[in-house]
């Protein structure tokens, strides 16, 4: 016999649903206006959705840290409004990207816009909640949008690139249910925080060690697939190349942090808990990663495919920092995407700046070297601004990538793996090659006759994302005490 | 002015973000009037430094990342003063030489950015900021070498950054390690290097560390066996890429060494002396040699400074005052004269479009002045008695006799295979006869060049014969350093080759 559930609304606390609840809002708006009016520009339902995230922010900003709500499925943390501040802040800054001086087939439709910020609320739950099954829903509603998004860009790559992306995540989502499957069998709950208690009670029972293991191994590979983590990035540059410059850029940045979010959870639970086997994984994960995504990106010949291996980099970089479990290297991982956010989406608008609706130069990539070949002598200044978001890639001081690796490497020293912060730091070493190929291309060598309209998609919005983007990556020292403070602050109050 | 150090950083950074604004005819005005500004303030700098005090002077602080102990911290002693005021010198020189070039306001804007970098480095207290600055150096130079270079400028160019990128890594993964142990003894967080002195770390930490330290300033210098992008570097790089790398960016790397390895690690620097002493030697016999086989006067050029670096390493690690005072002022001289003679051989590429030696002969008789200058320039890379360059190396290797004697002996070799490789490239190009028709009618030194060689001549011959007030502040600075280390070091091998007192009653 069921026993009537009562629940009272004030034990609810849907006060931790506010964010997600203003973005779903947000885009059903969009929906009703596009069906009461068509016809209307893309530019209303860019400033709209810009307005949405706005107010997105605000009511993050304003949660209480550490409130749980919904029968205890939401978790607002302070790393999950770190990482829901940092997804609004990229978000913001790639939506008026849509505002380019020539016509791509996908802003057209407002729908994209809608889906846009559908897939923000999926990544909102995913980072707002410990709850296995959450995650999974917040993973797949946003996952799914994302590949709609990316098909809308409506080229034969960008297809390819959706159907591909699509198979992949399908298979990265099957392995996240059969690991939140094996970790349920193991403890009869999808709560971590439950999870790791009986993880520690029945941690001495002979036998229980590879089962517990074994789960891992499967969340593993399913946050490896969406981190991109080598082997599992195969689908990544494939993707990049077919998706438009933006949302590569914005691929780059914002379900990887999401997930990073998500292993900050699940991984560092097995870690914390002393599962060497875990750490070990991660560490030769992370060092595979960053190494042979290195190499691979020297060979490319597309500027968007370097970027794209420059990425995996980048992640396995901070990957790294995952299997310290000090609260320094958490805060570190939140400080260094908080930096490589805009400097990468920099130097993605710069391609898209620079994209031509004609592959003319080259016959299957849009952005090759020789396309920038004396780009300095044809636009000086873009020239200079491409070159700054590529020496803060390299992390060449004072630009701000530097103080994100900085601190990385810190912390990775700090925790006692002097030999993986010397690895890193070598491959920063080497991942200076493919970036100062660029400026070569850009500083060094003369411009290919014919290539003047160099900046054809420019416009102004573009011009001013842009702009942020330079004035962060170059004054960042100056903002690096507060923002460090906040970071610490958030993720020591959340237990980290 | 008590922030004079700031002035010096920012002045030339503001003058290179105006200089965009400024029309490429009136460009090398600007960039001769900024570098001489920028000069005139360094010997302001000098005059008001107290030459009796051997710690920092006219220091700031400012806190940047005050949670990770990053500060904004300026001082120059003793030992970095000089290098400071050369560093302006040999850049408004080199700018007011410069020849017809492509691209003036590009090469103009990129010398006043290097020299931000430069003086930078030598001025700040705070390892962070001085990496920063020691990094930022690699882009201007960059550009210089890979757009103003020779045919194989790309290469050479990337080679250079690349090399030097890897190594600076390490060097940082080292001073976080420092800035770790600094938290874990005192709980706060410091980059400063003053804090940094304080702290006495165990010796099997200081090993590896110095190590560590040693990979990205070795890289820098260049000390064999890294040394194999700098012949490239120079080779391909412009007159003035060369003469500022000659002058100020190997300088980093032995700087370094004074500033960083030896006060921080003196332990460890003094068990090193053995493996330190014998690459400097090897570096400073085998780039002799090499220097000897090169056609290229340029980069007979370029291994002589090479084969010079080695006997300010073995200077610094000869672990008394006269020694390390000898290498700071060796750094002085060699910056000063392997600068001049790079400006030299530009001349005649300049004139010739020819660095090769075969192609002279008899230049003497063509062009008197520029024979007479080159002359003094040689003897004092050579190091006759008399020149900038005796002092500073006789002083090293006078230092350095005390640690080893048979390494010093072995080290003293530089100056005669100096003198053979000089005098042999001086015969080949200055003496005999014309051989070669176009030789006949080469014009001598115009008012610019003179303008710029002149005084560096001046210089060779006055610090040679009194170089007192140099070497005074010097002299006080390292002897407070050695003093410092002295006190600091742990072991009895370390007690027992750190001379301080002996030495400072001697001085008395």
């Amino acid at each position: 016999m069921l026993q009537p559930i009562s629940v009272s609304l004030a034990k609810l606390n849907l006060i931790t649903l506010s964010p997600m609840l203003v973005v779903v809002g947000g885009a059903l708006l969009i929906l009703l206006i596009d069906l009461l009016k068509k016809d209307l520009d893309k530019s209303l339902y860019v400033m709209l959705s810009v307005l949405v995230l706005f107010v997105d922010f605000g009511a993050t900003l304003s949660l209480g840290i550490n409130e749980r709500g919904f029968f205890d499925v939401m978790l607002e943390d302070g790393i999950s409004i770190l990482a829901q501040l940092t997804i609004l802040i990229a978000s913001m800054l790639f939506i008026p990207l849509a505002l380019t001086s020539k016509r791509f087939h996908e802003y057209s439709y407002p729908e994209f816009f809608a889906l846009f910020l559908f897939m923000i609320a999926g990544f909102q739950f995913m980072v707002a909640t410990d709850n296995l099954i959450m995650i999974f829903i917040g993973l797949e509603t946003a996952s799914l949008a994302l590949y709609t998004l990316i098909a809308m860009h409506n080229t034969p790559g960008s297809h390819e690139a959706a159907i591909k992306y699509f198979t992949m995540g399908a298979m990265a989502a099957g392995f996240f249910v059969m690991g939140a499957a094996v970790v349920y069998g193991l403890t009869g709950s999808v709560e971590l925080y439950d999870v790791a208690k009986v993880f520690e009670a029945r941690m001495a029972e002979p036998g229980f060690a590879i089962p517990l293991i074994g789960g891992a191994l499967l969340l593993m590979v399913a946050i490896g697939f969406k981190v991109s983590l080598i082997p599992f990035h195969l689908w990544t540059p494939d993707v990049y190349e077919g998706a438009s410059a933006p949302m590569a850029g914005y691929m780059s940045i914002v379900p990887k942090i999401t997930m990073m979010v998500v292993a900050m959870r699940v991984l560092a639970m097995y870690v914390d808990m002393g599962v060497e086997a875990v750490r070990w994984m991660i560490i030769i994960l992370a060092v595979v990663t960053m190494t042979l995504s290195n190499m691979m990106a020297i060979v490319q010949e597309d500027v968007k495919r370097m970027l794209a291996y420059s990425s995996i980099s980048h992640a396995g970089f901070v990957m790294a920092a995952l299997a310290l479990d000090t609260t320094k290297a958490y805060s570190s991982i939140f400080l260094y995407y908080g930096l490589f956010l805009f400097t990468n989406l920099g130097a993605f608008t710069m391609l898209w700046i620079t994209r031509h609706k004609q592959k003319r130069y080259h016959h299957r990539f849009h952005h090759p070297y020789e396309k920038f070949s004396g780009l300095i002598h044809t636009s000086p200044m873009g020239a200079v601004i491409m070159a700054i978001f590529m020496l803060s890639l390299t992390g060449v001081p004072p630009f701000s990538l530097f103080w994100g690796k900085l601190y990385v490497i810190s912390a990775t020293v700090d925790a006692g793996y002097i030999w993986l912060a010397i690895v890193m730091a070598l491959n920063s070493a080497i991942a200076a090659y493919y970036y100062l190929k660029l400026i070569v291309y850009m500083f060094l060598k003369p411009p290919v006759p014919g290539v003047e309209a160099i900046a054809a998609n420019a416009s102004r919005p573009l011009m001013v994302i842009v702009g942020i983007s330079v004035a962060v990556t170059v004054f960042s020292v100056f903002v690096m005490q507060p923002l460090l403070s906040y970071i610490n602050y958030m993720v020591s109050v959340s237990g980290y | 002015m008590e922030n004079i150090l700031s002035v010096l950083i920012f002045f030339p950074l503001v003058a290179a973000l105006l200089g965009f604004l400024v029309k490429p005819q009136s460009i090398r005005a600007y960039g001769i009037t900024v570098a001489a500004i920028e000069f005139v303030l360094t010997l302001w700098l000098w005059m008001s430094f107290d030459a009796s005090d051997g710690g920092f002077q006219f220091i700031e602080f400012f806190p940047l990342v005050s949670s990770f102990g990053i500060n904004y911290y300026l001082g120059v002693d003793g030992i970095s003063l000089f290098i400071v005021v050369m560093t302006a010198l040999m850049t408004l020189l080199g700018i007011v030489t410069l020849g017809e070039v492509k691209k003036l306001k590009n090469m103009i804007i990129s010398l006043l950015f290097l020299e931000v970098a430069m003086v930078g480095v030598f001025v700040s207290l705070d390892a962070i900021v001085f990496y920063l600055f020691w990094e930022f150096s690699l882009v201007p130079m960059l550009y210089i070498i890979g757009y103003w270079g020779g045919e194989k400028r790309l290469y050479a160019a990337i080679k250079f950054f690349l090399y030097t990128f890897a190594g600076s890594l390490i060097m940082l993964v080292g001073m976080l390690y420092v800035a770790y142990v600094y938290h874990e003894v005192t709980g706060n967080w410091s980059f400063s290097l003053t804090d940094w002195y304080a702290l006495v770390l165990p010796i099997s930490v200081q090993k590896w560390l110095f190590w560590a330290f040693f990979l990205g300033f070795a890289i820098k210098v260049p000390m064999f066996p890294f040394h194999t992008w700098l012949p490239y570097a120079h080779g391909q790089a412009p007159t003035i890429g060369s003469v500022i790398l000659a002058a100020v960016l190997l300088k980093m790397g032995t700087y370094g060494f004074v500033r960083f390895s030896l006060p921080m690690f003196p332990d460890a620097s003094v068990a090193y002396i053995l493996p330190v002493g014998v690459i400097a030697i090897i570096m400073i016999i085998y780039t002799a040699m090499v220097a000897y086989a090169q056609k290229d006067m340029k980069q007979v050029v370029a291994y002589s400074s090479i084969s010079h670096m080695g006997v300010i390493v073995l200077g610094t690690f000869a672990m008394n005052p006269e020694g390390i005072a000898g290498s700071v002022f060796l750094m002085l001289s060699h910056g000063i004269v392997s600068g001049a003679l790079f400006l030299l051989v530009g001349v005649i590429y300049d004139r010739r479009h020819t660095k090769l030696m075969s192609e002279f002969g008899g230049l003497a008789a063509v062009m008197p002045k520029y024979a007479l200058i080159f002359g003094i320039m040689l003897m004092a890379s050579v190091g006759l008695p008399l020149t900038i360059g005796f002092v500073g190396e006789y002083l090293s290797l006078a230092g350095f006799f005390k640690v080893s004697p048979v390494m010093t002996a072995l080290g003293g070799f530089s100056v005669i295979l100096g003198a053979v490789y000089m005098l042999s490239l001086y015969k080949k190009s200055f003496f005999g006869p014309v051989t070669k028709e176009e030789n006949k009618v080469l014009p001598d030194l115009n008012g610019r060049e003179l303008a710029a060689l002149v005084p560096l001549a001046a210089i060779v011959v006055w610090l040679g014969v009194y170089p007192k007030p140099v070497l005074g502040p010097i002299d006080t600075s390292v002897k407070a350093l050695v003093q410092f280390m002295d006190t600091k070091a742990q072991t009895p091998e370390a007690k027992r080759v750190i001379h301080v007192s002996k030495s400072t009653k001697e001085a008395k």
